[in-house]
This record gives C-alpha cells, sequence and structure tokens, in this order.
C-alpha cells in the first residue's frame, strides 16, 4: 500500500523498560459470580505480589476496556477499585486493547520521572452477542445499519487467501490444530485439544469459509502486567523481558480499499519497532493476536518470520480470545518466557477493528539491546520537577489476593463458540 | 459465600440514533433514494481513485474528496462468504452471501449482501446487479439496496425492506420504540422527490446482554428482599461498605466480612428536584438525598418522604421506608424512601468527614 | 518532562446543540484540517494521532477511531483512543503530548469531539442497568447535593452561583465557536429561571452540544519554525476511586495532587498571581468558587469571595477564568476538556481574538471528570520552559 506513510525508523526512545511480571485470570467461557473488579482484583494483586511491590509503588497506571462488551458506559470507572487508586494515582484510560494500554505506560515511562507502571485490561467478552456487538465499530453510515458481524468479515479476508493460493481451508485447520495444542501446556486457556488438522476439517461453517475451528471461543478474562524502567527492572527479577521496540499503525476503515489478504500495517509496525535486517531471524517465538486461524498466516507472512519461529505457543487468541484482553495477554505470555529463559527474543502483537485494521508490534528481549539508541537523547530536562512518586517500598505488598484464580480453566466452551 | 446464588439480569442496550450524515454521504443516500449508485473522486492523476460508497475524505491520504460520479449498476465480486444463519438485523433473512462487490467504474469495493440462493451459486469474480427495494419503500438509507442479485438472476424483486437497521426477532417482546421523527425529511410516509437532499438516517441499535450482579452485590440485593441492609467491612482499614462491591476502592483488597446495618441514619447533603425527567414517577419538588446508614462508611443516594421538601436538612435522622414483604425485589427499590425518625438532627462534625 | 512540547496548531468547531450539516468525520475534520491550517501542515506532516471522547454510546459507535482513522489522515500511522470521562479531553493532550517529550515523535494531532445530538445525552451517560440503584434525582441530581456540601461548608451566599453562570456567558459571547450566545444575560434572568435541582437552576447547568476540538503538538524542532508556539510548562494526570468512605467531593485530593505536580513541573508557586488566565472545567456555576480552592487560587473556604470580588472576570478582573465561556457555554462532553487546554494554548498565543486577554504569559488548562476523580491539567508559556 503505497500509502502507508513513511517507513519505518527505529524510535528514538530513551530508556530501556521491561515488563517484570504477568499475571491473567484463567479465561473462561462466562464468570458468572464475579463482577469486573472481582475478577480484577486477584490477577492485579498477583502481578504486583510477583515482583513484591503494592500498587502505591506505581508511578503510573493505565487499563484498556470497551463499554459495549457489558453495554454500560463508563464501565472502566469502577474497575479502578481493584487496583485501590487511593493516594490519588498518575492513571490514565484507553477504550482500546490494553496492548495500547501497555504502549501508553511505555510511552510515560520515557518522559516521565517515573520507573514503573501496572497496566491492565478486563473484558467479559460473554455479557452480550459479541459477533453483533462488534458490527459497531463500523462506518455508521453505510456499514453497521447492514448488522456485519465478526466472523462474516474475517471469512471475507478469508476468502481473499483461498482465491488467491495462500492458502486454503486446510491451512487454517492446521494453525487452529497447533493452537489447540499448544493450549493444552496452557492453564489459563479456554478450549484446548489434540485434534488433528484432519480431525478439525469435519467441523461445520460458521460462515463459510471459516469453520468452528478457525474461529475464536467467546470467554471471559482479566490481565495485568508490571512494568519497569532501567535498573529498577533489574532489581526486580533476574531476566526482564525488556522492550526492546514497539509501535503500532492502522489502516483504512474502508475494507474495499485494503488488500485483506496482507497486514502492511503489522509490518510498518514492526519494522519502526526495530524488525529490520537481521532481528527477523533472531526471533525465538512469536505470540501473534489473531483471533481467525487465517489471521495468523497473514501476520506471519507479513512479519517475514522464519520457519523454526514458534508460533503462538501460549495457543494464542484461538484458545482464549477475551477482547481488549487478548492482545495484553499476547505481550505478557510472550515476556513470560523470556524471563523464565525458554527464549531469548520474542515478537508480541496486538490487534484491533475489523480484519486486522489496527497492528501493534512489540519486540522483547533477553538484553536491554539497543536501547543505547536512545542515549543521545536522554540528556534532556530530567529533573524538572514532578513528584518522584516510586520511593519503593518493595517487600510490603503481600496481599493474598490470588484465591480464585486457579480452577477454572478449561471450563465449558468450544472453539468457533462465536457461531 | 458459594451459597450465595450470584443474581443475573438481562440488559438491553437500545436506542434510536439519529444521525446526520453531512452532503457527501447525503447525496450517496439520496442516489440510493432516486436508484442510483454514487462514488466520489479521490486522488489525482495516475493515482485517481472512484471510491464507493463515498467519504468526505480519501480514505487513503485523507485528504478531501472530489467529484460525486455514478458508478454500477453492475459490478464485480471480490470476496464473499457464505452466512446459511443470518444474524438478528442482517439485510435478509434467509440465507445469503456477504459480499464485497466493485461496481463498475469503482476503484474500491463496497460491502454489501448477495441474494444467490446458495452457496453453489457464489463465486469471486462473478457479476452482480444491485436489487432496491420499491421506491415508495426508499427512505436514503443503505439499506435501500435491498441486496445484489448474480446478473442474468431473476430473483424478485424485495417486496418489503426490512425493518431499518435492526428488526426485532419475531418472539422479541420489547420492540424499538418509533425512530421517525415528525419533521425528518426522509420518512416514508413523506416521499421524497428526486434530488431532496437527505440530511439525516436513523440507525436504531438495539443489543441484548444478560448482567451479572456479582458475589457481593447479590448478598446485598438479597438482603433487601429480606427487608436488611448488608454491607462489607474491609479487612485492612476497618470501613463499611454499602452497597457492597466486593472490594475496598482504596485499599484495593477483596472485602469479605459481612456486615448487617441499621436502616436508620443520617442525611448528610441533599437537592431538591423540580424537573421531570424520563422514568420518573414522582410528584414535584421531591428530596433525593445521600443516607449515611448508621454503622456505615459511605453514604448513597434515596429519596426522603414524609416531610415538606423545604424542611429537608443535612443532619435530619432519617429510616428506611420498606415495600411490604411481597412486594421486595432484589432491588433498592424494596426501599420505598426514607423518613424522619423524628431524633433530634446528627451535629454537623459527625458527618462532616462524609460530605 | 524529557524534550520540551510546544502547541503550533489550534482549531475548534462551531459548536451547536446539533450540528445537523455534517457526519461525525465531517464534524472531527473541520477542528482537525483547522488545527493543521493554523500549524501550516498538512496530513503527511503529521507523526501520529490521538483522539479521545467520552462513552461510545453517545453516537452508537464502538470504539470510532476504527472508523475515523482515515477522516483524520491516520492511515499508516499510530492511532490511540483515550477514554476519560469528562477529563477525557485533557487526558487525550496529555497522550498526544507525551508522544512528543518522550521523543518518539515529532508532530502529533489531537483531537477530541462528542456528537451528542445522535443519540440524547441523558440516556447515553446514565444507561439504566439491572441492580443498579434507580436514577432519582437526573443529571444534576449526582452534583448538587456536592454543592450543598460546599455551600455549608464555606458558608457562600447564594448568589454566587448566579455570578458565574452570567460572567461565563458574558465571556462566551465573545466567543464566535460558542455553543451559547447570551450577550443579554442579566443577574435578575439567571436568578429566576427554573430551580432544576436545588440549589442549582436552569442557567447555572452546561448545555449539550456537538463539537470538537483539535490540537498539533510538536517537539522543539518542529515548533521553530512556528510564529506563536505555547510551551508546555507542566502536565499531570491523576485519579481516585468515585466513592469511599470519608471521601472529599468538594475538594478532592486528586485534583490537589494533580495540580501541585503541575505547578512544581512549572515552578509556580503563587498561582494567583504566577498565571494569567486560567481554563477550567466548569460545568455547573458552583464549581467555579470550588475549583478556585481546589487549584490553590484561594484557601479552603475562601473560593467564593474571589468570584465574588470579580476576580475571575475578563472585564477588570486579576485572574481571568474561562474567557471562552468554558463548558457553561459549549460542552461537547468529549471535547470539552480539550476545548479548555486548547484555549489555554489561544491565549498564551496571543489568538483569542475578541476574548484575548492582554499579555498573557503563562495559562493553565484543567479537565476533571467522573464523580471529580479524574483530572487532567497543564500548565502552558509563551516561552521556553
Amino acid at each position: 500500500m503505497s500509502s502507508m506513510g513513511r517507513a519505518g525508523v527505529a524510535p528514538a526512545w530513551r530508556r530501556p523498560v521491561a515488563v517484570v511480571s504477568f499475571a491473567q485470570y484463567p479465561t473462561c467461557r462466562r464468570e458468572e459470580h464475579r463482577n469486573e473488579v472481582e475478577v480484577l482484583m486477584p490477577v492485579v494483586a498477583e502481578a504486583l505480589d510477583a515482583v513484591g511491590l503494592t500498587k502505591d509503588d506505581m508511578g503510573f497506571v493505565c487499563s484498556g476496556s470497551s463499554d459495549y462488551l457489558v453495554g454500560a458506559p463508563f464501565s472502566f470507572v469502577m474497575a479502578l477499585d481493584a487496583v485501590g487508586a487511593w493516594p490519588p494515582l498518575r492513571e490514565s484510560h484507553v477504550e482500546m486493547d490494553g496492548a495500547f494500554a501497555l504502549y501508553e505506560a511505555w510511552v510515560m515511562l520515557q518522559s516521565e520521572d517515573i520507573d514503573t507502571a501496572l497496566v491492565y485490561s478486563f473484558g467479559r467478552s460473554s455479557s452480550g452477542n459479541i459477533r453483533r456487538a462488534l458490527g459497531l465499530q463500523l462506518d455508521p453510515y453505510t456499514m453497521a445499519p447492514l448488522w456485519p458481524d465478526s466472523v462474516s468479515l474475517a471469512a471475507l479476508q478469508a476468502r481473499v487467501l483461498v482465491d488467491r493460493g495462500i492458502a486454503s481451508e486446510d491451512d487454517f485447520a492446521e494453525v487452529a490444530s497447533r493452537c489447540l495444542r499448544n493450549a493444552t501446556s496452557n492453564p489459563n486457556a479456554q478450549v484446548s485439544g489434540t485434534a488433528s488438522a484432519g480431525d478439525l476439517m469435519r467441523d461445520a461453517y460458521v460462515v463459510e469459509p471459516l469453520r468452528r475451528h478457525a474461529c475464536p471461543p467467546v470467554g471471559d478474562g482479566a490481565a495485568a502486567v508490571v512494568l519497569a524502567a532501567g535498573e529498577r527492572a533489574s532489581e526486580l527479577v533476574e531476566r526482564p523481558a525488556w522492550i526492546t521496540g514497539m509501535d503500532h499503525r492502522v489502516e483504512t476503515h474502508a475494507l474495499g480499499a485494503r488488500d485483506l489478504a496482507d497486514s502492511p500495517s503489522t509490518r510498518l509496525a514492526a519494522q519502526a519497532a526495530g524488525l529490520v535486517g537481521g532481528v527477523a531471524s533472531k526471533i525465538d517465538l512469536a505470540e501473534l493476536h489473531a483471533p481467525f486461524a487465517h489471521q495468523e498466516l497473514i501476520l506471519a507472512r507479513a512479519l517475514g518470520l522464519a520457519d523454526g519461529v514458534a508460533l503462538n505457543p501460549s495457543g494464542g487468541a484461538l484458545v482464549a480470545n477475551p477482547l481488549m484482553v487478548a492482545g495484553l495477554a499476547r505481550i505478557g505470555e510472550a515476556a513470560r518466557r523470556v524471563m523464565d529463559g525458554s527464549a531469548h527474543t520474542a515478537l508480541a502483537h496486538a490487534t484491533s477493528g475489523p480484519c486486522l485494521q489496527q497492528n501493534l508490534v512489540c519486540l522483547l528481549s533477553d538484553q536491554p539491546g539497543p536501547a543505547v539508541l536512545g542515549g543521545a537523547r536522554t540528556a534532556g530536562t530530567a529533573g524538572t520537577g514532578g513528584t518522584a512518586g516510586t520511593a519503593g517500598t518493595a517487600g510490603t505488598g503481600g496481599t493474598a489476593g490470588t484465591a480464585g484464580t486457579a480452577g477454572t480453566a478449561g471450563t465449558g466452551g468450544a472453539p468457533g463458540e462465536e457461531s | 459465600m458459594a451459597d450465595t446464588e450470584v443474581l443475573s439480569s438481562p440488559h438491553i442496550l437500545e436506542y434510536p440514533y439519529s444521525r446526520s450524515v453531512g452532503p457527501v454521504i447525503g447525496s450517496f443516500l439520496a442516489g440510493l433514494r432516486d436508484g442510483k449508485v454514487l462514488g466520489v473522486r479521490c486522488g489525482s492523476g495516475a493515482g485517481e481513485r472512484v471510491v464507493v460508497p463515498p467519504t468526505e475524505y480519501d480514505p487513503l491520504t485523507g485528504e478531501d474528496s472530489g467529484e460525486m460520479v455514478e458508478v454500477g449498476p453492475g459490478g464485480v465480486v471480490t470476496s464473499w462468504a457464505w452466512e446459511s444463519e443470518p444474524l438478528q438485523g442482517a439485510p435478509l433473512d434467509k440465507p445469503f452471501a456477504w459480499a464485497l462487490v466493485r461496481l463498475d467504474g469503482a476503484t474500491t469495493a463496497m460491502l454489501h449482501v448477495v441474494d444467490a440462493g446458495s452457496a453453489g451459486a457464489m463465486a469471486t469474480g462473478m457479476r452482480v446487479l444491485p436489487r432496491l427495494v420499491e421506491p415508495s419503500a426508499r427512505v436514503g438509507s443503505i439499506l435501500d439496496l435491498a441486496c445484489f442479485v448474480p446478473e442474468g438472476s431473476d430473483s424478485p424483486v424485495r417486496a418489503q425492506p426490512a425493518e431499518p437497521g435492526n428488526p426485532a426477532q419475531p418472539d422479541d417482546p420489547a420492540q424499538p420504540d418509533d425512530p421517525a421523527q415528525p419533521d425528518d425529511p426522509a420518512q416514508p410516509d413523506d416521499p421524497a422527490q428526486p434530488d431532496d437532499p437527505v440530511t439525516t438516517l436513523s440507525t436504531p441499535i438495539r443489543l441484548d446482554y444478560r448482567f451479572s450482579a456479582g458475589i457481593s452485590q447479590s448478598r446485598f440485593l438479597r438482603g433487601l428482599v429480606e427487608g436488611v441492609f448488608i454491607g462489607q467491612r474491609c479487612p485492612r482499614c476497618a470501613k463499611v461498605y454499602v452497597p457492597p462491591r466486593g472490594s475496598c476502592p482504596t485499599d484495593g483488597v477483596p472485602t469479605t466480612e459481612d456486615v448487617e446495618l441499621s436502616d436508620t441514619g443520617t442525611v448528610t447533603t441533599f437537592c431538591v428536584v423540580n424537573v421531570p425527567f424520563q422514568g420518573q414517577a414522582i410528584e414535584l419538588p421531591y428530596v433525593c438525598a445521600q443516607v449515611l446508614l448508621d454503622g456505615a462508611n459511605i453514604s448513597f443516594m434515596h429519596l426522603i418522604q414524609g416531610i415538606p421538601a423545604d424542611e429537608v436538612r443535612m443532619g435530619l435522622r432519617v429510616r428506611a421506608v420498606w415495600k411490604p414483604p411481597a412486594e421486595r425485589g432484589p432491588s433498592l427499590e424494596s426501599v420505598l424512601c426514607f423518613e424522619p425518625t423524628g431524633e433530634p438532627d446528627a451535629p454537623y462534625e459527625s458527618y462532616e468527614e462524609y460530605l | 518532562m524529557a524534550e520540551r512540547c510546544a502547541v503550533i496548531g489550534i482549531g475548534q468547531t462551531k459548536h451547536a446543540s446539533a450540528r445537523t450539516d455534517v457526519s461525525i468525520a465531517g464534524l472531527v475534520r473541520e477542528a482537525a484540517l483547522r488545527a493543521l491550517d493554523d500549524a501550516g501542515l498538512d496530513w503527511a506532516d503529521i507523526d501520529a494521532v490521538v483522539i479521545g471522547k467520552a462513552p461510545d454510546m453517545f453516537e452508537g459507535v464502538m470504539m470510532p477511531e476504527l472508523y475515523l482513522a482515515p477522516a483524520l489522515g491516520a492511515v499508516g500511522k499510530p492511532m490511540m483512543r483515550v477514554h476519560t470521562a469528562g477529563s477525557v479531553g485533557g487526558s487525550t493532550v496529555l497522550v498526544a503530548a507525551h508522544l512528543v517529550t518522550s521523543g518518539i515523535h515529532e508532530r502529533v494531532l489531537t483531537v477530541a469531539f462528542e456528537k451528542q445530538s445522535d443519540s440524547d445525552a441523558m440516556w447515553a451517560l446514565s444507561v439504566p442497568q439491572p441492580f443498579s440503584p434507580p436514577l432519582l434525582a437526573g443529571a444534576g441530581g449526582y452534583f448538587a447535593p456536592i454543592i450543598r456540601a460546599y455551600i455549608r461548608r464555606s458558608g457562600a451566599p447564594d448568589h454566587i452561583g448566579i455570578a458565574v453562570a452570567v460572567k461565563d456567558r458574558l465571556h462566551g459571547s465573545r466567543n464566535p465557536y460558542a455553543h451559547l450566545h447570551m450577550p443579554d444575560i442579566t443577574f435578575e434572568s439567571v436568578r429566576d429561571s427554573v430551580m432544576l435541582w436545588d440549589p442549582l437552576r436552569y442557567l447555572e447547568t452546561c448545555p449539550s452540544s456537538d463539537g470538537a476540538a483539535a490540537m498539533v503538538l510538536a517537539s522543539e524542532q518542529a515548533a521553530a519554525s512556528s510564529p506563536a508556539p505555547a510551551w508546555v510548562h507542566g502536565m499531570a494526570m491523576r485519579s481516585e476511586p468515585t466513592m469511599f468512605a470519608g471521601r472529599d467531593q468538594v475538594n478532592p485530593r486528586a485534583g490537589r495532587d494533580c495540580v501541585a505536580d503541575v505547578y512544581a513541573q512549572a515552578g509556580i508557586t503563587e498561582p494567583r498571581r504566577e498565571i494569567d488566565v486560567a481554563e477550567v472545567y466548569v460545568p455547573f456555576s458552583w464549581y467555579e468558587p470550588m475549583w478556585l480552592e481546589n487549584l490553590g487560587f484561594a484557601a479552603e473556604g475562601e473560593g467564593w469571595k474571589l468570584t465574588d470580588s470579580g476576580a475571575t472576570s475578563m472585564d477588570g478582573g486579576d485572574i481571568p477564568w474561562n474567557c471562552s465561556g468554558g463548558v457553561l457555554c459549549t460542552n461537547p462532553i468529549g471535547a470539552s476538556g480539550m476545548l479548555r487546554f486548547a484555549e489555554a494554548a489561544l491565549q498564551v498565543r496571543g489568538l483569542a481574538g475578541e476574548h484575548q486577554v492582554d499579555g498573557v504569559r503563562r495559562a493553565l488548562g484543567h479537565a476533571y471528570g467522573g464523580g471529580s476523580q479524574f483530572f487532567a491539567m497543564w500548565v502552558l508559556g509563551s516561552e521556553k520552559p
């Protein structure tokens, strides 16, 4: 797409920031018993406890959610109770996936005199008919009145791949089979299984050419990430998952003006995040936010990932897709594998909008990496006021709070339940 | 806590949105009403494109778009997806194809549906023609274009359009209010003349949800059925919250200890309501007050009755007036109102910190 | 802050109860194109777009940044969508500003809007939900008891609210973009208007508007060619819970903490003396004296005296507040906070026209939202910080 803006240049960011903690609520078909706050509280507590911090240590808090999931305006306001915003916090909210809240927090850590940030998101996709609700993302004059649903729009995209010979329905089933198998070792997955691609091809169509296994399950979930900058990250954990680059790009809204078989915005975001030269060959794994099986194929192609890269070792969004959470969870899952030593370098991706309209790419490494590139700009005017706010009281946390995060994995749901 | 059954309830989010459409979309919608499809020129020179549906801007660059041009009527399917079980609100109530259709003369494809009878009749690259609804039923909407049909097909013209945007299910008890505005120029009962601009578009939206109250709120709501206020105490700061939400908003920890509260309390502050608003069924003027129940550390809003509005004051001591047990439900509406107890007013200092 | 940041372009729509002449895209483009034009830039010069608005239910479009991306020239660029309730217009600016101060971008377009006439503001702000307490009092019923608490605490006389309502409407009559133009408003006409939520009268409340605001924020390098940049001297946001035991809703701590942070960054110790003009989110008249105290222009309990003395009037006052007419004249909710931030910038740049105060060197922009719990503020200056 010629209009995709100027070519990506690695952003001149100033200091290394890392993911140091990640927690998530095991995604379930429907969380009937707990409200948003009750779901979030143990997740936030678990993320903070893991690094011995409390909310009072957080230099910034940012969240992502959407009012349309529960059909209530200001649904994020009460969710703040899960953090306990007293004394008052530096806090903000995006009406987007939590991955974009993490981006905002990362920017804040580049800019402000703070060392830590808490990012969280929650999504009760089960409350309504999410397939229909997502149709309200479309142009309200000429598209939304037709009530196109999210699966049908994705199916239009999948058809383009099939028509052009880029991928077949069998390829979609291969993706789903691998994701389900990967999910058997993911206690937070909503669905998992060992069915072969051949088995899955017996599934019925939800919207042709997408069969049940090629569509995500509907589920409720939440996730929280703690970010830390510079030395603070190294103090908190042995192996921080350093964010060596992050960027996001949006495409035009008109589906008929896009090349649905490609994801130029993903490619551009990846270049801007630093996926240039030989970097792609060093990626060990990629967590791609592909709610539909064919979208993983589009993303992997756009990113130019090598054959050996482990794709969605968690199972990805095909096995747990709480809206507004699934993107943040991709960053968390990728970071977790860097932190536990199973990967040196990982790529995480998040998406927003119909047919991968908007895409975010985050590169993670066990080395702070090219942080020095931004060093020239760090001189600046540090110390121009601002409350420090992060006077550390590590270890004063200790709220139990994690009760209830276990035991609900794998309940109910099946692939393709968006139907 | 597992002994408390969690309450849930249907929740309907519904509004008959009425949108001003601006000149470009207005021309497009007027064109559909008048039986033609319009696009708009964008870009220049070798980069010139014709965009359908038209927008005020070039969908790639954001620059202002140019002149409107008629396209079609026929076009080519560039992608399609077969919907075998149409969802609520879909343009057709039988199996159909969602499709991207590039009309003759257009550069971009538009989203709509194809009535082809079966998936077997669909193919990328096939030629299609638009089917408009009856002229008398057109209102200046994307739904004036009922669907596309395969070229050469003998599919009948649809007799009636779907209810614009959002037909309720046949068994749906709650019909949306009639969105038509009396002065709306684009209503079927006021047939528009060709070239009349379309300025407004009605797009009723209804979404159905299932709302879950959560554990703590459910316990509180069930208490109301029994005629008691059940709050919760924070294990860290010991403050008592009513209604409880399961967490302490300042400590961010679960509140698990239930506290049964008195149904007497103090008016901390209030306002006198003189304005009627939707759903209100109380004689004006009336008083809405923040009531701090004895033993609670937070107030909630309720009605004050049994005292003239101009005699309500901060510090007034009040007691809940419960509905008869048979009429109570899991709602604060089980409390009709609060009325004075006759006790002396509470001193300002006793509730000052709750203002 | 790391890098410097300046406002180099400002745009807003003509605000009205219903802008029936435009689509949502047309509305936001009206503001954005004016901001670009003011900055002497084109869509292609912009690195990233940050958009904000209040609940999606106002227009019935979920995450409208997706639909609006091409309308705002964002194709191929980063785009973010902020939502922090009524403070969102301010928070959105701060997110955009941090993209500059972090050194990531050179020129960021930020836009906020609300097209409230597509639905109904009362409905969209308080969609009835199961198990929630019944709506007993309507919109103003939430704030009127807080105002009563302020009056009780401060001993302020009844006419203070009326005075603010008159003053802001007279200010707004000089602003061609304002929704309400009431040059003939009088003390008596406000006093005699319907008492909606006692102690709040009809003419002491804000209107419901359609409107949009936009700004171009630039790095020091990108601002070098701007004839009149407004430099960011300090910016901050703070949040506290909606309700908690002992919460002071009259003088919320989040507001006090937020402004203290901003003043510290800007080196301000005596705001009344060191700030020349302020655009503060005052949706109900009485919030002027309340925020005068919260923002440190007056001691606690003394804010009403400042209003009473005429200090906040641009006709002779020493600290004019809301020369644009403020929220009492114009209230497209999602954009209202950005309008405060943008009007502060206009004053610093000397471009506010009829409602310009002479010789402004520093200005405060302020937004708040939710149950007086979300705050966003900045201080701008005509000189580089």
